[in-house]
Parts: structure tokens; sequence; C-alpha cells
């Protein structure tokens, strides 16, 4: 048998090695069934952890930071396996010429995929350079010890330490998964609140944002869009513009229309001229926004059963029903889009802050008629984005005009107003729900409808090409696919549908509308949200009906242990039975499983309201969450509190505004987010179980923090709110 | 280019000349000229706070400033006010209470808590609140945040004494 130092020398035997045990990788890491399933596209151990020479260690997750501090959780995940201290860790980005094909960063997912991946990754690699060191020192491994990836045996230090040992050499390796795990009693990183790693460059203003990217041949361009969806370029006139100091060109492919200039405000001032010049064809009209539920209801749209048990209407009780609605909401980041791209004779290199670099790259070759091998996709962070925001058709502009003019460097960025006329919205939703709820205060029957676009329409891969806003656009169209649903259990509109709650007979039917005339995609917990504030909402308005405290009433429909854990906690650290509602004050309590498959939380929301101005002043917003392991618990709690104030903002202003014609939410004016003066206080509580696994849960307080929101509100105005958001007029004409 | 008049302001106590169009927005002059990464562009239309700077002592909206409003005066950025050696106090609150997500609009929050600290040393949260009223953070950070400036205040305070 051969010694692992034989590996490392010899790297060509080992790979004959390999190819006779295993004859294809890819087979023999899916192949086994307890392997993280990112080990199927991504075999290799080298793919994902480097020990340089310098005492350092590189891990390449195929997931990206959107400012959701994804890096430092899982540079904990391989420090704390790998037992070095996390000084050590740097986290590469994610580049398609090297990373691991982790497809998107959403859904809450990352710990679970590439975190579970990179630990196992990381306990492989440990275990190898101990095998290492002992065949060095020729003693057995179970004498070894590592502290901060020096070696020592017995006890006595050594001088050996992983980069001597390994330092600039490769694994060699596919990843088998049999390396023991560290038992997370002996963690001392993970569940731990490392301070993130990318703060202080935050803090001291050092280039780390796309935005911060300069290429050598730089240029700027600008984008003229069509003013709304549907309108084509009849005419541009242009001889002016083309004469202005500093324009390099005035690229027109079919009606995608951009300007690149030397300078960044030359590019703009461009822009400005050339957009007052065009002259477009007619669009197609829009939806009436007065009557968007009416429009959900009517839409052609595909109609399925998603869950059902027992009977309706074989009980006897008290019959209820109410209909809630939600909007189009936007992803509203604070950076509008941006991409760079450069074409040259080796190909296509984009950078993008986009989701899903390996998704990207397969629509972008697509959509420019490259192979693609020849496309390069490399993420760079930028603000947060929520979800599918203008990312990636800014990366498939700034494809399209590198394509016209090669060899430079071109900086597309986005206006204020190109993202939110563009951007993929969230989907208006509408949801109808009706229950029978018997005397001694249970409820029987649950139908529920639900009624939703589609809530992807991510431009991945070749096939999804057609999703690129410019698409459409371009010369050369490539037509839009048709709307998919998402399927379940992860559901798209019927996200979080199904309640966690326990009813005799229930009958959940989603009507999954076929066609959008306004542009939507994922906007983060997609149906998720809306879903449990109309059965969190609901379960108040039963709960009231019963006469019942609304934890005992949720409780008693639980089963769940985790669920009614994190409630009856709720209940006693937001000191909820001594708080009373007085004149204009009110308290509500929202509860989901993201997805019924990851994180619980649970929030309890104190508002005051007035009557007379419509005004609802957030007071506090106490939550409890349980996502199993929690790797780094601050960071956790931030993507708690994130998710409560953003859900708060959508519930209480937020709607995009459009006439039908056009959109008309096209500034911070058009489309105000909640404001420093408007927060709640916070107060945010973890339910640790180091020997679950670690649940998703950077959007599972979207759900219960707006729900909360809404029965605190009900609460304080003795009326329901069914439609959000709740606006001050809506405020007002309830509360007389 | 050469085309305009030059410009001579103080950036971060270094002297600068440039020779932008006046009219030019100072962020672009800061970002693209010299090379700052600091203030960032959101919106460019003074809504959204992320590109501010101070010029000489105030907090402005970069975005919206012609480069010429500079003209002899001191601009500092948020890279100008300490680096990892020698962090600001705003800077170190920062870190300490891992007040941001994305940390994209951080930069205009810390620069205007530094122009309000100066003049209120002692802030309840209701003026914190109302100082950075006219910032925009979209992951949800200013819980944080209003602790990070009240925190920055205290230790502003304990360094004076």
């Amino acid at each position: 048998m051969l010694g692992r130092r034989d590996f490392l020398k010899a790297s060509g035997s080992l790979i004959v090695c390999f190819s006779l045990n295993a004859v294809n990788p890819v087979n023999a890491a899916s192949a086994s069934s307890g392997l993280p399933r990112s080990f199927g596209k991504t075999p290799k151990l080298d793919s994902w952890i480097r020990i340089d020479a310098e005492g350092g260690v590189t891990i390449f997750p195929g997931k990206v930071e959107l400012g959701q501090g994804i890096q430092t959780s899982l540079a904990q995940i391989a420090a704390e396996e790998l037992d070095v201290s996390m000084s050590r860790l740097r986290v590469a980005p994610v580049d398609t010429d090297h990373s691991p094909n982790e497809a998107y960063t959403n859904g809450s997912m990352s710990i679970q995929q590439s975190g579970s991946a990179l630990r196992v990754a990381a306990a492989e690699a440990r275990q190898i350079l101990i095998e290492l060191a002992a065949e060095e020192l020729r003693v057995t491994p179970d004498q070894i010890n590592i502290d901060d990836g020096r070696f020592s045996v017995d006890g006595l230090e050594v001088n050996l330490d992983y980069w001597r040992i390994l330092g600039g050499k490769e694994f060699n390796i596919v990843v088998s998964g049999e390396a023991k795990l560290k038992p997370p009693e002996n963690y001392k990183v993970v569940g731990k609140a490392i301070e993130r790693i990318d703060i202080p460059a935050i803090v001291f203003g050092d280039p780390i944002y796309i935005q911060d990217l300069r290429l050598p041949d730089m240029v700027h361009a600008r984008l003229v869009r069509p003013p709304s969806p549907g309108r084509k370029l009849v005419q541009v006139k242009s001889n002016t513009v083309e004469s202005m100091p500093g324009i390099i060109k005035i690229v027109r492919d079919g009606s995608f229309l951009a300007v690149i200039a030397e300078g960044e405000e030359q590019a703009i001032q461009a822009s400005n001229l050339l957009k007052a010049s065009c002259q477009w064809s007619k669009g197609h009209s829009l939806p009436n926004k007065e009557k968007l539920t009416e429009w959900l209801q009517s839409a052609p749209s595909k109609n399925s059963i998603i869950a059902e048990h027992g009977k309706l209407g074989s009980s006897k009780g008290r019959h209820v029903s109410a209909t809630y609605t939600r909007p189009f909401q936007a992803h509203a980041s604070i950076s509008p889009s941006m991409a760079l791209a450069r074409k040259d004779k080796n190909g296509l290199t984009v950078w993008s802050h986009a989701q899903g670099m390996y998704p990207l790259r397969g629509a972008i070759a697509k959509l420019v008629k490259l192979k693609e091998e020849q496309v390069r996709c490399i993420h760079e962070p930028a603000s947060g984005c929520y979800g599918h925001n203008g990312a990636d058709d800014a990366a498939a502009d700034a494809a399209i005009i590198a394509m016209h003019l090669p060899a430079k460097a071109i900086r597309l960025q986005y206006s204020r107003d190109d993202e939110f006329r563009w951007e993929p919205y969230g989907s208006a939703m509408t949801t109808q729900v009706e229950a029978v709820l018997d005397n001694e205060g249970f409820i029987h029957d649950w139908q529920y409808h639900v009624w939703s676009c589609t809530h992807t329409i991510r431009p991945g891969g070749a096939e999804g090409a057609g999703n690129f806003l410019s698409a459409d656009l371009i010369e050369n169209a490539i037509p839009q696919p048709a709307a998919r649903a998402i399927p379940r259990p992860r559901g798209g509109g019927d996200r979080n549908a199904v309640p966690l709650y326990s009813f005799p007979n229930m009958n959940i039917t989603k009507h999954f509308i076929t066609e959008m005339p306004i542009r939507v995609s994922a906007l983060r917990t997609l149906g998720a949200y809306s879903n449990v504030i109309s059965i969190e909402s609901f379960m108040d308005e039963l709960s009231d009906l019963a006469g019942a405290d609304p934890f005992d009433f949720r409780i008693k429909h639980l089963k769940d242990e985790r669920a009614i854990a994190v409630l009856e906690k709720l209940r006693k650290v937001s000191n909820w039975s001594a708080i009373e509602s007085r004149e204009n004050t009110g308290k509500g309590i929202g509860f989901a499983q993201y997805k019924n498959s990851s994180a619980y939380t649970a929030v309890a929301f104190f508002v005051s309201v007035s009557k007379t101005t419509g005004n609802i002043k957030l007071e506090k917003a106490v939550s409890v969450t349980d996502a199993g392991q929690v790797i780094n618990p601050d960071g956790l709690k931030n993507q708690i509190e994130g998710g409560i104030i953003q859900s708060a903002s959508w519930t209480l202003m937020e709607q995009v505004n459009f006439t039908r014609k056009q959109i008309t939410s096209l500034d911070w004016s058009g489309y105000p987010i909640l404001k420093f003066s408007e927060v709640p206080e916070m107060e945010t509580h973890l339910i640790d179980r180091p020997d679950e696994p670690s649940l998703g849960g950077g959007e599972s307080s979207q759900g219960p923090g707006g729900a909360a929101l809404a029965n605190a509100v009900a609460n304080a105005l003795g009326r329901r709110l069914r439609d959000i958001p709740f606006t001050k007029e809506r405020v007002q004409a309830a509360g007389v | 280019m050469g085309h305009y008049m030059t410009i001579n302001f103080k950036l971060n106590g270094e002297d600068v000349a440039v020779d932008p169009s006046p009219d030019t927005p100072l962020l672009y002059v800061l970002r693209n000229d010299l090379g700052v990464n600091a203030c960032k562009f959101g919106c460019g239309l003074a809504q959204c706070g992320a590109c501010s700077v101070l010029l000489d002592g105030q907090s402005i909206r970069s975005c919206v400033t012609p480069v010429i409003v500079a003209e002899g005066k001191n601009i500092t950025t948020l890279d100008g006010l300490g680096g990892k050696g020698n962090p600001h106090p705003i800077q170190q609150a920062f870190i300490d209470e891992q007040a941001m997500q994305c940390g994209y609009c951080a930069n205009g929050i810390m620069i205007t808590a530094v122009a309000f600290l100066d003049k209120n040393p002692n802030p309840t949260d209701g003026e914190i609140r109302d100082a950075l009223d006219g910032h925009l953070c979209r992951c949800g950070a200013q819980a944080r945040m209003i602790r990070a400036v009240k925190k920055a205040a205290k230790m502003t305070d304990r360094g004076a004494a």
C-alpha cells in the first residue's frame, strides 16, 4: 500500500491509483450516500481547501458573500475541523475558473450545502495531514495532536506543521467522507460569535466591492432602456452624442442601446441625451393597480392541490373566511446593479455580483453566442440583493457591450431609475382562507388558496438566457421561456402555504399565474412572506373568535416539539402576559418554520398606532429562533434582526407603483423604505441545538416578523388590516 | 483632461489638484480620479446617503455636490478617518457592534455620525435616530448602528477625559 507521502510525491501514480479504485470520481462522490451533495459536481478535496506554504489556508466555497456573513461562517467551520485559528483562513471568491459549482446562493441553504461540504472536506484534510505527519515522524497517527496547525507527539512539540508538510502541494484525492468529524462538544470556533472577517475592510474604506474594481483599459458604459415593457426602439438620433468629448462608442443592437465613454460622467450625460432623442414603439399595458386581487384571481393560471387530507365540510362549527393581499414589492438594493466585462481572444470574462456564477455563465454564453468554456464569471460583492435583483441583467448587458468593443474592460453601471424600473419584483399575491372552528376552539377545516405569478425567472444556464431583460431587446432576440413554478417542497408562491399546524381536514390549492405583465422573480422568501402573514393573521382571527390566548391557540394545534419550544420561549422572554395592550397600543405574534424544513422563528411585535394620523410606531420586536446547530450566533442574530426590519418595511410602506403604462416607483421618494427613526428596538434570542443539523436561518424571520406586526396592528386598532402595505390611509380608514 | 481650470482642495489632509468639468459631481472625482473607495454611488439623487463625505467637518452628499464646491476646502472620506492600526472610534464601534450586513450604506452612516457626534458628543438614542434619518439601510442593521454610534460617543468621551 502506498503511504500518504507517496501520493504527494508521485501524483502521476496517484491518478492511476484512483482511476483504478473509482472509475469516475463524480460517480464516486455522489454514489456514497452520506456525502454532502455539493461533492457530486466537485469531488476533489483540492477544489475546496488549499494549504499554502506561507501559513495560510484558503477555502473555496461555491456560495457567495451577499452581506449575510457567509464567508465568516464557512471559515469558522473549516477552521474548526482543521484545528487552525481563524486568522489563517482566507475565503476565495467564486470564480467559474476553479470554484466548486454550488449553483445559486439562495434560499438560506449555504450553511446546509457549502458548510456541510467544507466540514467534511476539512476533516478529511486534517486526517491526511495527520497521516503525513505520522509518516514523517515515524509515529502512529493517534500519537499526534494539533494546535493551530502545529503538530505535537504525545504532548511534546515537534518542529512540524501543516504548511511545512504540505505547503503549496495538492492533496490530490477525491473526498471520501470517511474522516471522523469533530464532535460538537469539542467545538472552539463553531458556535462562537466570531467577528465578521470582511467588516474591517468595509469600515476602513478598502476596495472590496465590485464598484471598487478598477481594471486596466476600463471604460464606462450606461444604458438607454425603453421606458416600459414591450417597447421597441424605432429611432434614435445619435449624431450629436457621438461627437461629444470622451464618447467611444454608441452600441445599438436591435432595441438594446448603450453608450461607452472614457469618463463616467460623460457616459451619464451622453445616455441622458440619447434617451431624450429616442422614439419607442407602443408597449403593452400593465394590470390595474387598484384591482390587483381581481387581476390575480382572473388571470390565466394552472391550478393544483398541493396538500390535502381529511374531508372538508364534514365537521360542524363556525365558518370563517378572509382574503389577504400583498402588492408587487422591490428588492430595492442600495447599490443599483453593475458589472464589468472584457472580451479578448481567449473569450469573455464577466465580473458580477449575481447570486450564481455558474448558472450566469451558461446563460451569458448562450446570449452572446460563445461556448460555455469561453466565458468566465467571477463574483465580487455589492450591496445586499435579497434575491434576484438587477445583478444578472447588468452582467448580461456588460457582456453584450463588451462583445461590441473587445479589448476594453467595460464597466456598466445602472442608474437608480434603471434598477427600480426594471428589476424583477416580488410577485403580488392574494390568498383566501376559510376555516371551521368548533366550540372548544379547535380548527377542523382549513381551505387555503394562493394566487401568484412565478417566483423565479433566474437566467440560469442556456435554457434561461431568454430571461435576461435584454434577451428580448437585442437583434437576435431569445424568447423568454414559459413561466415556471418552483417545485415543492421548496415551492415558489406556495412556499410555506402549508401550515405547520395540524387540522383534521385540509386543502391547500395553488393558482400559478402563467402570464407576467409585470416582470417578477425571486425576492427574499418568495411566497413565504405572504403565506405566513396570511396564515398567522388568520390564526389570530380564529384565536380571537375562540377567546383564546394566541400562544395557547397555536400550541394546541402544533405537534412539532421544536415549534412549541420556540413559542414557549417567546412567551417568556417577551414578557407577553405582563404587557397589557392599552388604548392605541397593540401586541402580536407570528410564527413559522421557514419552508417547513429550515429554521423556526417566532416574533412578538409591540406597536402604538395613531388612528388620527394613521401612523404606526414600531416599539419593539422580540424574536426566538431555533436554527439547529448555530455556527455564528451573532451572524445569525444579525440576519434575524435584518429580516424583521426588512419585513416591517415591506408590511408598513412598500409597494411598487405603476400606471396602466409604466412603473412609477423610480427612486427612493417613489419607493420609501423604513428609516432610522422608524425601526423598532430589537431583542433577539436563539435556541442553540449543537447536536442538530444547522438549518438555514437567513430568511426565517421575514414571514413571522411581518405576521407579528400585522397582528399587533390589528390588536391596537381593534380592526384587521388584510392588505399590505398598512399605509396611513388604510390605518385611518380602519380606525374610523 | 486639461480643458478646465484646476480645482484644489485637501483630501484627508493632503493637497490635491484636479481639472474635471467644474460641475462634475465630487463623488466621481473622488472615486474615479483620486481612487477613493469609501464613498459609494447609491442613487445619484442625494436620497440614500451612501456617497457621504465630510466637507470641513459637515456631512455632504458627494453625488450631487459639484466638485467646484470643494475648492479650497477640506474633504475627509471614511478611509481618511483611520485605518487598521489607528481606527477612528466610529470605525472601532462599528466593528465591535458588527453593525452592518452588506456594509454598502455604512460609509455614509459613519460619516454622518462623525459630524453629528462632533456637535453632540453625548446623544440620546432618539437624537442618533434623527441624525441618521436621511440614510437608508436595506439590510436592516439600523438597531446595531444606533448602538455603535452610542458606543463611539462613549469611546470618544473617554478618550477626551
